[in-house]
């Protein structure tokens, strides 16, 4: 189903073998995996079709570079140019202003503003020891006042308390006026949510900014929007000056291609990426893992990547194509792979280059313990013969014991090995299969001392 | 305006349960698409004056799928559907084709509109489950008045712990509909939900509505903690829960897909709400979920107040969708 695009373009790449450029002719294909690909993320269909013939203009004439396939240097191109298009890398708020510099959040329901208010303020209080003060501007759902109290009190940050029965633009002027006051360095104004096509609720946050002149103007997004991101960011970029982005709710599964419909329209930086519930859970937004998420490839773009830098092309070829098919993986693979791993300095390095949720998971590994086990499974796969490497049901207790004793390990931690062979060839087909929220419950298994 | 899939007999019945002043849900949704419909209805007018099956059209009937969230797979399928429909019965005016579409849609949607029967339990013990910010607490709150329109009692149960002032919430909904809400200091949600189950045999009550606290599927913990309150529930009732609702945005794109899988996997969905189709987004993954994971879809939300909750209708739908 949700394939990644390396596999989707293995498919395709046969055609684009052997020629040392992309031209017009040769790349159709590719890029109707490469729109299919984003589709499937949840990028708005118009902005797929501006991307993709941008991609065709960046990528003919393109010249191979060394080791690389053609197909390869293809998704080279869009990787680039979606993390070009995602924009600079962390961009704050600015305080270029008469203090309080003043915040004003904007959004749908639900998508996460209430929580963004706290964890912002929480961030700007604890690294740059600014003096925070909140205000909720929700007279509608029930209990979202309280909510911002609760959530300001867990902050550690001011409240400026309101109540239902007020006008928005009386509550949020009181506020700033205290904030004044009381030599706060920011105001963060939290707004109810609300439908694009709501013209009464428009007008009125109209009405707020015009109050308010805030100095940023932060458009609040859930990452697991669909297709209608692009009319909802369209309208809330053309009724509010709008100076930035929070992606929210970057822990789930979701591919997150509305980052790029969201970019697309309103041009505005992506600031901050929301990734938890928890008030720590906000971290500066990172074009290229955005590129690599919504690409759903973040795993094996890094090899490609690595392959640049001089890893066996053969072997990185071969490796995607056992990817593509999920079978004949063995346990030469196996130590291929952990020796490519080597290679790129460790698992932690690789981990560094895939999509946010893998990382976090692997951020639960003790450090160096991954590189130790990589030394004794390289170890022990090499005191196998070539036939046990390839059909390692062979190996049964004699045997076992004999590559214990050359490996100097236990009969354990062969079986440990050949078990964790299992679960990384499982691992391959769900990855085949799958998306990446696979692919991590996978790779909980596969390595010692992770997970259940 | 040229208005496709125009009913040829008598308007659609509005439910029995909506208050008479209350607008139906098909202008209450057709209010909500107003905007785009306009948009939209121009694009598939052009579209279907042309009046062949070809690969032109498809391809913008395809966009028009896209659009809406269809997905890839659902919309292909759906493309099939209709070229085998055009090919079979020799379509060859705008009408037949739009009136294939959409019969290619309501047939796939159809299968997902079962209503929800409380009936055959007392207490009868729904369990609401979602991601964050979906609209598992304000549909609590509309569901409480639904049953209590048809001469139900209620009680809700608190079992959202962990969101800042999740329990006032779901309190200011209990209030509004007058009804009792159950909920603890402490901090686990199984415990909350056993309370308010074992209360609801106690005074004899007719539905149990359960909040949870909104939660991502890759939150394996999490998903756990949910999985362990639908097995308290088995404790107190080993029927319940009697129906376990995942609760949807439109808004939301594939990832719904992900969401009823890993879902259904913790806790047993047995019915979906799909939420805020009062916007512009179109629910179209709903067509995705029916070919690939489907589920009945109980009811659906159009708006933030009381009323704003519907019995699913895939004929209406259908048509607020292509509209
Ligand atoms: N326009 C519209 N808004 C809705 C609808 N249903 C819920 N909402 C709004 O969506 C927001 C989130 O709703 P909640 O009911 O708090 O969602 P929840 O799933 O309980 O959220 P958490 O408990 O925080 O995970 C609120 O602002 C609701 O008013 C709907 O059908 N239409
Ligand atoms: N997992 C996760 N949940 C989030 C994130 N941001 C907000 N939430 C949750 O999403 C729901 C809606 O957030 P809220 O701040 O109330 O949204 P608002 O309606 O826009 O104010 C709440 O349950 C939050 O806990 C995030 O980055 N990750
Ligand atoms: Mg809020
Ligand atoms: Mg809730």
């Amino acid at each position: 189903m949700l394939d990644n695009l390396t596999q989707r373009l293995a498919r395709v790449m046969k055609t684009l073998k052997g020629e040392a450029r992309l031209t017009e002719s040769n790349i159709a294909d590719a890029l109707r995996e490469v729109r299919m690909a984003l589709l499937e993320a949840d990028v708005a269909l118009p902005v797929v079709k501006d991307f993709i013939s941008a991609v065709k203009e960046k990528a003919v004439g393109e010249e191979v570079i060394g080791s690389l396939s053609p197909g390869q240097a293809l998704v080279g191109v869009v990787h680039r140019e979606l993390a070009r298009l995602m924009g600079e890398a962390h961009e704050g708020i600015s305080f270029a202003t008469q203090p309080p510099a003043i915040v004003l959040m904007a959004g749908l329901q639900g998508a996460g503003k209430t929580t963004t208010v706290g964890k912002l303020g929480k961030f700007l209080k604890e690294t740059q020891k600014k003096k925070v003060l909140v205000v909720s501007c929700d007279v509608y759902r029930p209990a979202a006042i309280e909510q911002l109290k609760s959530v300001a009190g867990q902050a550690g940050i001011d409240f400026f308390p309101s109540s239902a029965g007020e006008k928005p633009e009386a509550i949020a002027l009181a506020a700033a006026d205290w904030a004044r006051r009381h030599y706060h360095d920011v105001l963060l104004v939290d707004t109810a949510g609300r439908l694009a096509i709501d013209e009464e609720m428009m007008a009125e946050i109209k009405r707020l900014h015009a109050a308010l002149n805030p100095i940023e103007t932060l458009f609040v997004v859930d990452a697991m929007l669909g297709q209608d991101a692009v009319n909802t960011a369209r309208a809330f970029n053309e009724a509010l000056p709008l100076t930035g982005v929070v992606l929210t709710k970057l822990d789930g599964d979701a591919r997150g291609g509305a980052a790029l419909s969201v970019r697309h329209v309103t041009g505005k930086p992506i600031k901050f990426a929301g990734v938890g519930e928890k008030l720590s859970g906000l971290e500066a937004f990172h074009p290229e893992r955005m590129a690599s998420r919504i690409l759903g490839m973040g795993d094996v773009l890094s090899l490609i990547e690595e392959a640049k830098k001089g890893l066996d092309e053969e072997k990185a070829v071969a490796f995607a194509k056992k990817l593509k098919s999920g079978k004949g993986f063995d346990l030469n693979d196996f130590k291929d792979q952990i020796g490519q791993m080597r290679k790129m300095g460790g698992m932690t390095a690789l981990l560094d280059k895939m999509p946010a949720q893998v990382a976090q998971m692997a951020g639960q590994l003790p450090v160096g313990a991954e590189n130790k086990m990589v030394g004794r499974v390289e170890g022990i796969i090499n005191s196998m013969t070539p036939a046990e490497r390839a059909k390692p049901e062979i190996i049964k207790a004699s045997r076992k014991r004999r590559i214990a004793a050359g490996a100097g390990v236990q009969v354990q931690d062969v079986n440990r090995l050949l078990n964790q062979f299992e679960q990384s060839q499982k691992m391959m087909k769900q990855l085949t299969k799958g998306g990446i929220g696979k692919l991590m419950r996978g790779m909980k298994g596969m390595l010692p001392g992770m997970g259940r | 305006m040229f208005s496709f899939f125009k009913k040829t007999g008598q308007e659609p019945q509005p439910p029995e349960s909506a208050p008479a002043s209350a607008p139906s849900w098909r202008e209450r949704l057709f209010q909500g698409l107003a905007k785009t419909r306009a948009q939209w209805g121009g694009k598939l007018k052009t579209i279907f004056s042309r009046g062949k099956v070809d690969d032109e059209l498809l391809e913008e009937l395809e966009s028009m799928l896209l659009t809406s969230d269809v997905g890839i797979e659902a919309t292909q399928f759906l493309l099939d559907d209709l070229k085998g429909r055009a090919k079979r019965d020799k379509l060859d005016t705008p009408e037949a084709i739009q009136q294939a579409l959409a019969g290619a849609f309501v047939d796939l949607v159809g299968p997902l509109e079962k209503p929800l029967d409380i009936e055959n339990h007392r207490p009868f013990v729904i369990m609401i489950a979602g991601v964050n910010g979906a609209g598992k607490t304000t549909s609590i709150g509309k569901l409480a008045k639904y049953f209590q329109d048809q001469g139900k009692s209620v009680l809700l149960a608190a079992g959202d712990t962990f969101r800042a002032a999740a329990r006032e919430q779901l309190q200011a909904w209990g209030e509004r509909n007058n009804v009792t809400v159950i909920s603890q200091e402490s901090g686990d949600p199984a415990a909350v939900i056993f309370d308010a189950i074992a209360a609801a045999k106690a005074r004899g009550i007719d539905v149990v509505l359960a909040d949870t606290a909104g939660r991502l599927p890759t939150q394996l913990h999490l998903m756990e903690e949910i999985a362990k309150v639908r097995r308290v529930i088995q404790k107190v009732d080993p029927t319940g829960p009697h129906e376990t609702l995942l609760v949807l945005d439109a808004n939301i794109g594939q990832n719904a897909l992900q969401q009823v899988k890993a879902f259904d996997k913790a806790v047993q969905v047995t019915g979906l709400v799909v939420t805020k189709l009062d916007g512009t987004a179109k629910g179209g993954v709903v067509a995705a979920i029916a070919r690939q994971c489907p589920k009945p879809i109980r009811f659906i939300g159009v708006g933030e107040g009381i009323d704003d909750l519907r019995p699913f209708s895939a004929k209406d739908f259908v048509d607020a969708l292509f509209e």
